[in-house]
């Protein structure tokens, strides 16, 4: 409204448009879908600042472990005057060369845990774990759920209702009932974690998808490649599905911090990763077992855990508002 | 509206019916057995199973299990150690772990409310900030780290508050439960009261009654929060559910004796407790199905629109 007011004609405007872009109306020019979701998402200030947190975590998380001098499960220890074995237990944070103790040529940068193992080391593995998990499950959910609701929401009719029927039972089992009755049937660990995530995920996933699926298969486009003589599941994955590849991706970037939170809660509960394999939750959790002698130790997983949660919440709300922008934002 | 709730009521029936079968087939049909082989002989096993009545057909055992349910009774617990019957121990951590979820649940609520009506009173302020990194913290810290802050620096560093929980004082071994507890809540309904509020103090109507000449508390009260707390309610739902899972690590940390406990306790102890697990499994889904019915009539009593819509689909 006021760009109109404040506008001041140029000459430039009446004059005749020659060369190249004259088939161009610049005011109005077409810009590519994705390019207009990359320009707004990267105008956000905030998703952008979770883009960077959740890089920095990753690249973390992929470098650490590789550069560090010690493994995530190696117990450090030297050999004393008397030829004992001193194990590096329960040391502060320090830098080589800073203190006087027994290990001053060592640096560890979250210091030891009462194992006596590098807690620099252990986090980023620890991060890189739950950040696997996370991937790999919402990933798979990603593709349960949406094959589910776009078959439901296409063909519509019987086969949705009682699609729909065993999704409403199925969402009203509270998650905690289902990891428990999986508790039982499954062996502690990471296998446990991934199939909690993937039986209590994919329902909001599908829900996404069909509503999706429902608004598109009207459209001209469907009843075009219908006439041509397509088949259903061509029209489901090649001509909708890559339309509703936006709301899933947002829906994603929602999951993927409810997946790090389960691992952590569930590693924290007891029947997640289990020693000495390491993760976020069971970092925190052991952190915690020694959190009034060496609170030190809980720091480095938590902080971990909150930016990550953090950073991809943001991009999640960056995404949902690029693709969906609202008019006065334009 | 009398038929709108009969069908919601029957709907949540039949699905907390098919829940129960699901689980109790799931139990059931497990692979292993419920005793410790290396205390047993076969014969004891033997004689055990024939005293659960586990040799008798799934479908009969079904039968049982529903109608002692129906008597208000879940049988006793599986293992050695805590053969004990159910259901007492069972309403007694219910209880304490309802008192600590419905005080969270009503201060996270309030609280929420609050920050987000002064947040998009204010919008584009300081406050509204400050209401922004509020609900940001309690959407990316977990409840239980917040509990563990809360512990280490109020009953330990400043012995401000009983360690573990304490139920002959109650009320100030609720606090921090209920405090981290309600975090999650807080930032949730602060957030989306924000949204409801900004969009319908942009709207046409309240454009009108300012326009008419009223003003402060009277327009935010009878114009703007009316339409602002409908959708409010649906996100109460969800709320309980986390309630649930973080109160399950709470419980643990602080040592209170509730259902989360229990769960913990049946599922990560020595060898898993099916029939515990199975008498918490029908809890938690009836108290979930339970809140979701409640919330959905409530919701059809406060709009209108809902159970219109639902009487034409």
């Amino acid at each position: 409204m006021n760009m109109e007011k404040n506008y001041t004609p140029q000459k430039t405007d009446f004059e005749f448009i020659s060369g190249r872009n004259i088939d161009v109306d610049t005011n109005f020019a077409s810009q590519g879908y994705w390019r207009g979701v990359a320009v707004h998402f990267f105008r956000n200030k905030f998703a952008v600042t979770g883009l960077i947190l959740v890089c920095a975590i990753m690249i973390f998380a992929i470098c650490a472990p590789l550069v560090s001098p010690y493994s995530y499960q190696e117990i450090i220890s030297i050999t004393g005057e008397n030829g004992k074995e001193i194990v590096a237990k329960s040391l502060p944070p320090q830098f080589a060369g800073e203190n006087q103790n027994l290990f001053a040529d060592k640096t560890f940068i979250f210091g030891t845990d009462d194992m006596g193992r590098d807690l620099w080391t252990r986090t980023w593995q620890g991060a890189r774990v739950s950040l696997i998990i996370a991937f790999v499950a919402i990933f798979i959910d990603m593709l349960i759920g949406m094959s589910y609701g776009l078959i439901s929401g296409f063909f519509g009719g019987n086969i949705d209702n009682v699609m729909q029927r065993f999704i409403e039972i199925a969402g009203s089992i509270p998650t905690l009932v289902i990891i428990s009755i999986l508790a039982i049937f499954m062996d502690k660990g990471i296998g446990l974690v991934i199939a909690s995530l993937l039986i209590t995920e994919w329902i909001g996933m599908s829900k996404i998808a069909r509503a999706e699926c429902l608004k598109l298969k009207e459209r001209e486009y469907v009843l075009a490649s219908r006439t041509l003589g397509a088949g259903s599941f061509h029209i489901i994955f090649k001509q909708i599905l890559p339309n509703t590849i936006g709301p899933i991706i947002t829906q994603v970037m929602f999951s993927i911090p409810v997946a790090i939170f389960t691992e952590a809660f569930l590693s924290f509960v007891g029947v997640g990763i289990v020693l000495p394999q390491c993760s976020i939750g069971s970092l925190i959790e052991a952190g915690f077992n020694n959190i009034t002698i060496l609170p030190y130790q809980i720091l480095p997983p938590i902080c971990v855990l909150a930016i990550l949660m953090l950073g991809f919440n943001l991009i999640g709300d960056g995404l949902r508002e690029a693709l969906a922008p609202k008019l006065e934002d334009m | 509206m009398t038929k709108y709730i009969a069908k919601r009521l029957i709907m949540s029936i039949l699905t907390l019916f098919a829940i129960i079968f699901v689980l109790f087939v799931l139990i059931r049909i497990m692979p292993g057995n419920p005793f410790p082989v290396e205390r047993m002989s076969a014969e004891m096993i033997l004689q055990k199973r024939l005293e659960l009545g586990l040799d008798k057909p799934i479908l009969v055992q079904f039968a049982d299990y529903m109608s002692m349910l129906m008597h208000g009774s879940f049988g006793n617990g599986t293992s050695l150690y805590n053969g004990a019957p159910i259901k007492p121990i069972m309403l007694k951590c219910l209880e304490n772990s309802f008192k600590i979820g419905v005080l969270s649940i009503l201060f996270g609520t309030l609280v929420g409310l609050v920050i987000g009506i002064v947040a998009a009173l204010n919008r584009g302020k300081f406050l509204d900030g400050l209401c922004t990194i509020i609900s940001i913290l309690g959407v990316c810290i977990p409840s239980y780290v917040f509990m563990i802050f809360l512990q280490y620096f109020f009953s330990y560093k400043i012995p401000l508050f009983p360690y573990f929980f304490d139920p002959s004082k109650f009320l100030s071994s609720a606090v921090m439960p209920a405090l981290s507890l309600s975090l999650f809540a807080i930032s949730t309904v602060a957030r989306f009261t924000r949204n409801e509020m900004v969009e319908v103090i942009n709207s046409d109507y309240v454009k009108l009654a300012e326009a008419k000449g009223l003003y402060g508390f009277q327009l935010i009260r009878r114009h703007v929060l009316r339409n602002a707390l409908i959708p409010i309610v649906t996100v109460i739902a969800p709320l309980v559910v986390d309630l649930l899972t973080g109160a399950m690590v709470i419980e643990k940390i602080y040592g209170i004796n509730g259902v989360g406990k229990l769960m913990v306790d049946a599922i990560a102890g020595q060898g898993v407790d099916y029939n515990y697990v199975l008498a918490l499994g029908i809890v938690f889904s009836s108290l979930y199905i339970g809140v979701m019915l409640l919330l959905d009539i409530l919701y059809g009593i406060i709009d209108p629109r809902i159970r219109l819509a639902a009487k034409d689909g």
